[in-house]
């Protein structure tokens, strides 16, 4: 097992992931060879997010001038399924930064833009979402994390837990219980009263450096809250994890694609009485239903990003349809990758285990699946009015 | 200009909402319709529909109760921008 990358680094400008191609370059050169040593010891190493920087993947998505690269949302999807694809703990180390870069971008100030977005887009600064507490997780009006208004700023307090990247990251943008109702705030890591404490062990995205974040009576300055106040702050939040389920849903499809490209290759090697695996029936059914799925949240996950570029509010729920869909037939999926690997597949010599794992995962994280059918059941009646 | 933001503005929340009679004047937040998801279904809608960024100052209750009241919002940003 290594987590040494021997590849040499990236000169500057050279090797910048700009399209699906090139991230999957970048992915098997430099993620798949070693995502199951990650997922082992729990952690992406430095020299990987280092790399991840160089090649301008932390928020491509940011305009030019601001640390980024203007990479459209459709592309911005199909680069984090090829990450998923390699490693769902990267892939999700970049989906809470990208939450939190492009919350700057979208309602921070100029003078928070300015701040932050520079160092957001080259990775030298990297974000990590604090929403979930040890009470409250989808149920997110149950928070009770609080920001008190004092002396023209602001007082923090409260526990988040499952804090994506909370080991390693930077800025944390916490979403807190204010007098008028949920706001964000941005809140460096050194803050006097911000403590991090790891959680190791878990099923799923073992390296992507969870923790419990604790704010005891954090003192903020009036520029820490990003956004409107009022009805609309909800709105940062629903932004926020509306591009956090796009990367998951593209993330799922990596997963999915990760198990069809490992279950194909498998089955064409392995000779079961005399043929090749691939040759039985219920073998090709499995590997049928593979492709056909990807392929479908492919298209759905292209749809979704396709209206985020355009501005149309129809993308909100093009996502969560996309996410669920994704997130469901990963986990079916990935349960068939390990069927077909037989003991194999239950074995840490083929990464089917892992992406069993880390499938479960997508489908709790970033609204659970309940909540999700719940939110599209809401749009069956529109669904009828509005097809042709 | 207004009239067309009012009707267009109408027209989605009818759409989002089917089942309920809203005219322009009446207040959306009282009728119960608004939650997180919808209240940035209607920025959004605004902004891409009409072009135009609403600012985040502007993102008051007050000017998002009605249709009539999105409609002069969207009536006083043009015209910022047509100014700018």
């Amino acid at each position: 097992m290594t987590l040494t990358d021997p590849a040499p680094a990236l000169g500057t400008g050279a090797g910048q992931v700009t399209d699906r191609r090139s991230a999957r370059a970048f992915v098997d050169t430099h993620v798949v060879p070693y995502a199951d040593a990650y997922d082992r010891v729990g952690r992406v190493p430095e020299e990987l997010i280092e790399r991840v920087a160089e090649a301008g993947l932390w928020a491509p998505f940011l305009p030019p001038g601001s640390g980024g690269a203007g990479m459209d949302m459709v592309t911005l999807g199909e680069v984090h399924e090829e990450v998923g694809r390699g490693c769902s703990s990267l892939r999700s180390l970049l989906t809470v930064h990208t939450m939190v870069a492009w919350t700057v971008q979208r309602w921070g100030t100029a003078a928070q833009r300015e701040r932050w977005t520079p160092a957001l887009g080259s990775g030298d600064v990297l974000g990590a979402f604090c929403l979930s507490e040890p009470g409250a997780g989808s149920d997110t009006s149950a928070i009770t994390t609080t920001a008190v208004e004092s002396g023209g700023g602001w007082v923090l307090n409260g526990v988040k837990k499952w804090t994506t990247g909370g080991q390693r990251a930077d800025l944390f943008l916490v979403f807190a219980r204010t007098a008028a109702s949920i706001g964000a705030f941005l809140v460096s890591r050194d803050a006097p009263g911000v403590r991090v404490k790891p959680i190791d062990d878990m099923l799923g995205t073992r390296a992507s450096m969870l923790a419990e974040i604790s704010f005891d009576d954090v003192v903020l300055g009036p520029d820490a809250l990003l956004g409107p106040s009022g009805f609309t702050a909800g709105m940062v939040l629903t932004g926020t994890l509306d591009l956090g389920r796009y990367s998951v849903a593209a993330g799922s499809l990596g997963i999915l694609q990760a198990c069809l490209e490992a279950s194909s290759a498998y089955a064409a090697h392995r000779r079961v009485g005399g043929s090749a695996l691939r040759e039985l029936p219920l073998i090709q059914a499995k590997l049928s239903d593979m492709v056909t799925d990807a392929r479908a949240a492919r298209l759905l996950l292209a749809e979704a990003g396709r209206l985020k570029d355009a501005g149309d509010s129809a993308t909100l729920m093009a996502t969560w349809i996309a996410k669920y869909f994704a997130s469901t037939a990963a986990v079916r999926h990935a349960a068939e990758a390990v069927q077909i690997h037989g003991a194999n597949g239950c074995s840490p010599d083929f990464p089917v285990a892992r992406l069993y794992r880390d499938a479960k995962v997508m489908e709790i994280i970033e609204g659970s699946n309940e909540i999700q059918r719940i939110t599209i059941a809401g749009q069956a009646e529109r669904e009828k009015t509005t097809c042709p | 200009m207004s009239a067309t933001a009012k009707d267009q503005i109408l027209a989605f929340v009818r759409e989002r909402y089917p089942q309920a009679e809203i005219d322009a004047s009446q207040d959306i937040f009282a009728l119960g319709f608004v939650n997180s998801l919808f209240a940035m279904e209607l920025v959004m809608f605004v902004e891409k529909t009409f072009e135009l960024t609403i600012p985040n100052e502007e993102l008051r209750i007050d000017n998002f109760r009605t249709a009539e009241s999105m409609a002069s919002l969207v009536a006083k940003l043009s015209a910022d921008l047509a100014a700018a």
